[in-house]
């Protein structure tokens, strides 16, 4: 394929994604959804495809985002104690540009906050190897899902209702719609710098062997951190807009979803091919169209149908599309093989 | 506070969450042993572990329905399991023994969720429980009250556990187990059937968590999409106790299950599970923290 | 590198094709078919409850087309409903909603069970300006948002177990003593519902200046609540309060008669649909329990589609081989609430059906329904039933008591 045409394509494809929601007017929030999938599946593979530390905790920032963004955006502009009484608006609905400035405050709170997080819980636990990260990681999702759902403040049980998107020319599913979009974009493009830098030579060489990376002389704990709290950023930044994209919060099933999101994260990540950077994003549009159809066509069997599908992923598949692919035909990735050309 | 201080003026009730505690923590720790049986051999993580104690109790359930005395559904469920276990291991299992642990944890959770939904579509979603008719241990004056079942549990864990040392130690599967455990290259080069082990170490398992789910029956109530906190109960055991150390998954267990209790009872029950997953966090941040001093990190 | 691309175009386009040949929905009424929406907990923890919801929709449905369907405009419809399972989770209770309105085409929507999944709804179902007649979301806080397009059957959660407080009073007074000498003890499920439901009697108890002496929140994976009767029986309250649908429910027939736990009256929801009068399943141990029913087939209210009460109640039975729960009767009238207004209506414009709804004042075997602006129903009372031999008895209101109170409970 010569060049014109191949940037003839990107160019469409970019034109479709822009396009997207305004072509499928009814499946905004679905298209929306997608992107969120395709970030989720891109911070967990900071950690889990590139650094070697298969993390199931990852939810905790995406749960700490969004309640902070919400608490935020409840605090700018209503009396706490009527709110919590009424358990959530009033109907009174804020104007655009109060609304955005609260989501923006509450979105920058979140994301500040999920980096100091970051930061502490990493000193106690990214030096646990292994399966003990793994399971520690899980113990910190649940744990922080529970604390959340027995806390009053935060609404408790009963959840938290975020303020409705204002009535504007344009709808809320094209607004999250972009703003997913750009997240997810900026989220690439960042990860896609940062693994061709020294950063992502540095985190896969912790993958590929610690003590020696350590031994060669570098700073392991201090990549470590910083690989944790760049996906903490990001899903901080995600877990806001999607607990207004969804307009109420459940601790335990919407913010610190960790049987829904916290395990898809992974699987998509592996689907596509954990380790690279467009086995993510590949993986999340591929499980995101199946989970869908399933939840479609196969009512009351659908996880029937997603727990094989998860099954065979991961056992005929573990490597992912991406490294299915590259098995097969490995010169396509600029690799050279003897006995083929 | 309050409650703190409703123990002090009224130590009996310590006692009752004590005894309560430690007979509920004898039935997690019969799960628990599977998995750490699982873990140490075959190095799998078993996410299923929850919903094989569910199914175990369902198959006691359907038994209680035939006119049997729901305690004979711990052998049959544990048989019954067994088979089960044997399936799924020649299904699966065997695909992914000798990767990575982590694809084992993804699997495992695919089939988990699989069978949760299958058992609703199969047993229908109701809250289900056995009884046993056993009655209540009532001691001063009624402010202690055990079920009675809950020692029957605590009987049954005991035994199973001497009964499982027993046979690792003594039978020649049971040898072959260990041995593969310590090292399956070496064990296969003995000409011991590692495959065989596999298959029979899962299924040992999957027959402990159908005896554990025939006793949660017995003692609270089933349904099908509950079986994840097995999972997770099981999980924290072994991880304090460690693997290939029967005796300390039974005190983990107990431990467990009296903290669960008193950290319910103080803090209110909402903070429980919470209580005892930031508990499990520091346990191991501590763990590593003490391993971290015997190494030399760089700084 | 380019055939990095070339998958993502493909599984892309394919992405878009699908959503777009999954989305050439039927519309609102197709022929002579009106399409009614509906997600329901077909999985997870809600799943029982989501059954009876269900049922309750199937059996109206059938029901109504077999009687000639929906006369709208001189002519004559049926009725069918599109389902999806939420999974009890309220992110795909959101989702779905939307995925009704906007890929399916649904113009008329039915709700949900439990008010977690209500609340997910409703804000999706306003902002469309879809109509969604619902009869499982009880919570208060849904009508304090101002919503138009909502209208619920049944009594919101705080009148669950007013009456029982009010009883406990009441008791109270006879016995000579004043009613703030009482001591309640509360255990409720952490979701929005039961939260709602403490809510209810906490208000109520502060009102009789009753001591709370008992406040725990049950986890939602609620396998034992010894702990909270540990402190039950220490503190020994007057009343004991539980609530945390079918499971919290048999949890605490089961262990209060273990523990020996003596409260002279215990008050629950959702009995009906954790069968606990079941002889097999929990003997007598039920006994003296009072439970807050929205519906109980012994009333005397009447309908065309049903005929009274009882009727509807023996119809269900032969249907479905279990005595309705007042969730499958609530999910029911859901249904005829919408024949109702179709029909004055005379339209399928969903501001005319809107208006209908909420002028709707009828009698359905389920009870009077009449909307108040908040879109809540305000002609129907709760009832307070308790378990005397094995048969539930009304003891409250007055006007609906079958029987007197039995105190303490046995």
């Amino acid at each position: 394929m010569n060049k014109a045409l191949r940037t003839s394509l990107g160019m469409a494809l970019a034109l479709l994604i822009l396009a997207a929601p305004l072509i499928l007017p009814n499946y905004q929030t679905q298209l929306a959804v997608l992107w969120l999938m395709v970030l989720l599946a891109l911070t967990w593979d900071i950690m889990g495809g590139q650094m070697g530390y298969n993390s199931f905790g990852n939810i905790v920032y995406f749960g700490v985002g969004m309640y902070t963004t919400a608490v935020i955006q409840r605090g700018l502009f209503f009396d706490i104690d009527e709110y919590a009484h009424v358990a959530g608006g009033t109907g009174s609905q804020l104007s655009l540009l109060d609304y955005l400035l609260g989501l923006g405050l509450g979105l920058t709170g979140g994301a500040l906050l999920c980096v100091v997080l970051a930061v502490i819980l990493g000193a106690g636990i990214l030096g646990l190897r292994g399966h003990y990260f793994a399971i520690c990681t899980l113990g910190l999702g649940i744990a922080a899902g529970e604390i959340a759902s027995g806390w009053d403040y935060l609404g408790a049980g009963s959840g938290l209702v975020t303020p409705l998107f204002p009535e504007t020319f344009f709808g809320r599913g094209i607004f999250f719609y972009y703003y997913f979009l750009t997240l997810a974009s900026l989220t690439f493009v960042v990860l896609r710098y940062l693994y061709s830098e020294r950063f992502g030579l540095a985190i896969n060489a912790i993958r590929d062997d610690e003590d020696k990376a350590e031994s060669m002389g570098l700073y392991t704990t201090r990549y470590k951190t910083i690989a944790w709290s760049v996906s903490a950023v990001f899903l901080a930044l995600a877990g806001g807009a999607y607990g207004n994209l969804i307009g109420f919060i459940d601790p335990l099933d919407v913010a610190f979803a960790g049987p829904t999101f916290g395990v898809w994260m992974v699987l998509m990540a592996i689907l596509g091919g954990k380790g690279t950077v467009w086995g993510p994003v590949i993986g999340a549009t591929i499980f995101h169209i199946t989970q869908e159809l399933f939840w479609t066509y196969l009512l009351g069997w659908q996880r029937v149908a997603l727990g094989l599908l998860i099954v065979v992923i991961v056992v005929f598949f573990p490597l992912g599309i991406l490294g299915w692919i590259r098995e097969r035909w490995p010169e396509r990735f600029g690799e050279r093989v003897e006995g083929k050309q | 506070m309050d409650n703190l201080l409703l123990l002090v003026d009224a130590p009996v009730f310590s006692l009752q969450l004590l005894i309560d505690g430690l007979l509920a923590g004898a039935i997690f720790a019969l799960a628990a042993y599977g998995m750490a049986l699982v873990w140490g051999v075959m190095n799998i993580i078993n996410i299923t572990q929850g919903e094989f104690v569910i199914l175990g109790g369902f198959v006691t359930l359907y038994l209680s329905y035939l006119g049997v005395h729901p305690l004979w559904g711990v052998p049959v469920s544990a048989l019954a399991l067994f088979i089960v276990g044997w399936g799924v291991y020649r299904l699966v299992i065997f695909r992914i023994v000798d990767r990575d642990l982590f694809i084992s944890i993804l699997a495992t959770f695919g089939i988990s969720i699989l069978l949760q939904q299958l058992m609703n579509q199969i047993f229908g979603a109701d809250i289900q429980n056995a009884d046993p008719n056993l009655g209540t241990l009532f001691l001063f004056n009624d402010d202690v009250a055990i079920a009675n079942i809950k020692f029957v549990a605590l009987a049954i864990t005991i035994v199973v556990g001497a009964l499982l040392i027993l046979f690792l130690r003594k039978s020649r599967i049971g040898q072959a187990i260990r041995a593969t455990a310590q090292s399956a290259r070496a064990a296969r080069l003995m000409g011991i059937d590692t495959d065989r082990v596999y298959a029979t170490t899962y299924a040992l398992n999957a027959a402990l968590c159908g005896a554990t789910g025939s006793l949660v029956v017995m003692t609270w109530v089933i349904h099908p999409f509950i079986g994840l906190i097995y999972t997770v109960r099981s999980f924290m055991i072994v991880v304090v106790a460690g693997l290939g150390n029967l005796a300390g998954v039974v005190v983990a267990g107990l431990g467990l299950g009296a903290v669960e209790n008193f950290a319910g009872f103080l803090l209110g029950t909402e903070f429980q599970a919470a209580f005892v997953f930031s508990l499990l966090v520091i346990i191991l941040v501590w763990r590593n923290y003490r391993l971290g001093k015997k190494r030399q990190y760089l700084r | 590198m380019y055939k990095l691309a070339k998958t993502t175009i493909i599984s892309l386009g394919t992405a878009l094709l699908t959503f777009g040949l999954v989305g050439n929905a039927p519309a609102k009424v197709e022929g002579d078919t009106i399409v009614l929406g509906a997600a329901v907990s077909l999985t997870g923890k809600y799943t029982t409850a989501g059954n009876h919801t269900q049922r309750g929709y199937d059996l109206a449905v059938q029901r109504v087309n077999s009687m000639g369907g929906v006369k709208v405009g001189g002519k004559s419809y049926r009725l069918k409903v599109i389902y999806y399972d939420d999974e009890s989770t309220p992110a795909r209770g959101a989702q779905l909603a939307e995925r009704l309105i906007k890929q399916d085409g649904v113009k008329f929507m039915l709700g949900p069970y439990s008010s977690g999944l209500t609340k997910a709804m409703a804000p999706v179902t306003e902002k469309h300006k879809v109509p969604m007649v619902e009869g499982n979301g009880a919570s208060r806080s849904l009508f304090n948002k101002g919503y138009r397009y909502l209208f619920a059957v049944l009594s919101t959660s705080e009148q669950y177990l007013q009456e029982a407080i009010n009883l406990a009073a009441e008791q109270a007074i006879k016995m000579g003593k004043s009613p703030s000498s009482v001591k309640v003890a509360v255990a409720v499920e952490n979701d929005p519902f039961s939260l709602d439901i403490r809510a209810g009697v906490l208000d109520d108890a502060k009102r009789h200046g009753m001591k709370v002496v008992v406040d725990d929140k049950l986890p939602r994976e609620l396998s034992d609540m010894s702990s909270t009767l540990t402190k039950v029986k220490a503190l020994k309250p007057d009343v004991l309060v539980v609530s945390g649908h079918s499971k919290g429910a048999s949890l605490a027939v089961r262990q209060t008669t273990q523990m020996r736990v003596k409260t002279p009256i215990m008050a629950m929801t959702h009995c009906e649909s954790a069968k606990v009068t079941s002889a097999e399943k929990f003997g007598m141990r039920a006994e003296g329990i009072l439970c807050a029913s929205q519906w109980a087939p012994t009333m005397t209210y009447r309908d065309n589609w049903f005929g009274s009460s009882g009727d509807y109640a023996k119809t269900f039975e032969s249907a479905y081989g279990y005595v309705p729960p007042y969730q499958a009767a609530e999910s029911t009238a859901s249904v005829l609430v919408w024949v109702d207004a179709l029909q004055r209506a005379g339209s399928f414009d969903t501001e005319k059906v809107r208006d209908a709804l909420s002028a709707t004042n009828m009698q359905t075997f389920y009870g009077n329904i009449k909307f108040d602006e908040t879109g809540k129903n305000i002609a129907k009372p709760m009832v307070l039933r308790q378990i005397q031999g094995g048969k539930y008895k009304v003891v409250a209101p007055t006007k609906w008591a079958s029987d007197p109170l039995v105190y303490p409970r046995p």
